[in-house]
């Protein structure tokens, strides 16, 4: 049947309800490499602005870090640029396994598997180890690709409330009666940047033998005292049964992810996983580039060091000027605003004065939980946030939400 | 006998509801207001079989089933019956 125009007014309403929702996503062009300081095009169309990036997942500073540049040049011009290949027809090279050897050592696993991004890796990891026999109990606050790996799995699922314990307990109690329990929990939740409890987590599992899944996406190679982790933060390095993470965010940025943990569970992804199994892995510049951001991270903690001190900076300075922050230590941290259209307002004005930084509001977040989500970076410099902190003090001003409570900020501005 | 619809309702505040003085009622839409995701669902349905030794078979386990504690009360009372 062919795109007729009665198919094409059923898409263009459907585009038009999206705009009137208000949740429309446009992009932002952005002219230069990936930094603190970048050249941004934005309406498209206009002239170009130079802006302070407060919203990427560049946590260390490493996505044009000159050294793991250079190695993604080395890497192009000794491996080539593609595979035109699955891992298991001709698409692995050696340096392939070099990066999966080396992501084992520097998580404190047994084996790790790679995947084209960490998207891919929650796609397809619980369709591969688990049957209709067993059961999932996931946190209700995880990330978006892990609900869809859920999805595929023909395993039972259930859920606890976020971060609650004694209610995941009741669940473990619950569903004793299956064959494989897996508990699944972010390490760092990518919207409130708190930390999961996995201390606790880890005795309720080896309580009721369940194993314990962690996507450390928002933490490797920063979060834990040798960046190895959540786990390494919560004193439980070598504990954890599956980690996923991502090379797209603190560990250059560029793609690719991975599943690292038991390593039977490793051998079943590389037998089942459909997203390693038919689709092609990490092209070898990318390999190249990561092995090199695990070299810097092994050498020395600077680059982590200086994160913890720009981050406390930056709490310490949001506090003081009177926003609403949500609490925790890492890098990720909201400004809460709860009214949708006052986010997006607030975000205009930061725009405006150089600072980007991106509202987010509801289907992302819950309704009434809008806010701006600031990103801190091992590349920003001390007068890159002291920019960012007058910006925001001068339209929190505007607006009049400084020192003001979650309450007072809804009765101005409504839910 | 205790009303199914209060069984319900006390279960699905105490299992869903993260707010304390959040307040719904028997007609709240649950699924489709958000209070209740899809996936959430599958321990009320264990919770429900358990209680009342019924087996919801999977096409009767809607999220329209589902919604408000009024439908959820039907759906058990026309298994049990
Ligand atoms: C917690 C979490 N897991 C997985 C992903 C997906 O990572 P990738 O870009 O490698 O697919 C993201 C990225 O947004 C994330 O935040």
């Amino acid at each position: 049947m062919s795109f007729n125009e009665k198919i094409r007014a059923m898409y263009v309403e459907q585009i038009e309800g999206i705009k009137d929702a208000g949740i429309f996503k446009q992009e932002r062009l952005i002219h230069s490499a990936q930094a603190a300081d970048i050249e941004v095009e934005f309406p498209t169309g206009s002239s170009l602005k130079k802006v302070i990036n407060m919203c990427a997942n560049n946590y260390l500073g490493l996505s044009s870090h000159p050294e793991v540049v250079k190695a993604a040049h080395d890497g192009l011009d000794t491996r080539g640029y593609g595979m035109s290949s699955v891992r298991f027809i001709c698409g692995t090279q050696d340096i392939h396994k070099e990066l999966e050897r080396k992501v084992t050592e520097f998580l404190g696993t047994e084996d790790t598997i790679l995947f084209p991004s960490c998207m891919d890796a929650n796609a397809g990891v619980f369709e591969a180890i688990l049957t209709d026999e067993d059961v999932m109990i996931s946190d209700r606050l995880v990330h978006a690709s892990i609900i869809d790996g859920i999805r595929l799995c023909s395993a039972m699922h259930d859920t606890f409330k976020h971060s609650n314990m004694s209610h995941l307990e009741k669940k473990l109690q619950l569903h004793a009666d299956k064959r494989l329990k897996v508990v699944i929990t972010d390490g760092v939740f990518s919207m409130d940047g708190d930390t999961a409890k996995l201390d606790e987590m880890v005795a309720l599992c080896e309580k009721y033998d369940a194993m314990l899944f962690v996507d450390d996406s928002h933490a490797t190679g920063f979060i834990g005292k040798t960046g190895r982790g959540t786990h390494e933060k919560c004193g439980v390095f070598g504990k954890i049964d599956i980690i996923t993470t991502t090379f797209g965010k603190a560990l250059g940025g560029a793609s690719g992810g991975c599943v690292s943990g038991r390593k039977e569970l490793v051998e079943l992804c590389r037998q089942k996983a459909r997203p390693y199994l038919f689709s092609n892995t990490i092209a070898p510049v990318v390999v190249s580039g990561v092995l090199k951001v695990l070299d810097i991270l092994s050498e020395s903690t600077e680059r982590r060091d200086k994160l913890e001190k720009n981050t406390a900076y930056w709490r310490k300075g949001l506090t003081e000027a009177g926003f609403v922050l949500k609490d925790g230590d890492t890098p990720i941290v909201p400004v809460m605003l709860f009214n949708a259209k006052l986010s997006q307002n607030i975000s205009n004005d930061l725009y405006d004065e150089g600072i980007y930084a991106i509202g987010f509001f509801f289907p992302v977040v819950a309704k009434g939980q809008a806010r701006i989500r600031t990103q801190i970076s091992a590349g920003h410099e001390i007068h890159h946030l002291d920019k960012a902190l007058d910006a925001f003090i001068k339209i929190g001003k505007k607006y009049d939400i400084l020192s003001k409570t979650k309450q007072e900020i809804i009765e101005m501005y409504g839910l | 006998m205790e009303e199914i619809r209060d069984v319900v309702l006390e279960y699905v505040i105490e299992e869903y509801l993260e707010d304390e003085d959040e307040e719904i009622s028997y007609e709240t839409p649950l699924i489709s207001g958000g209070i209740v995701d899809s996936f959430s669902m599958v321990s009320l349905k264990r919770f429900l079989e358990a209680k009342y030794k019924i087996s919801i078979p999977d096409e009767k386990a809607s999220p329209e089933a589902f919604d408000t504690v009024n439908s959820i009360t039907a759906l058990v009372k026309e298994i049990t019956s």
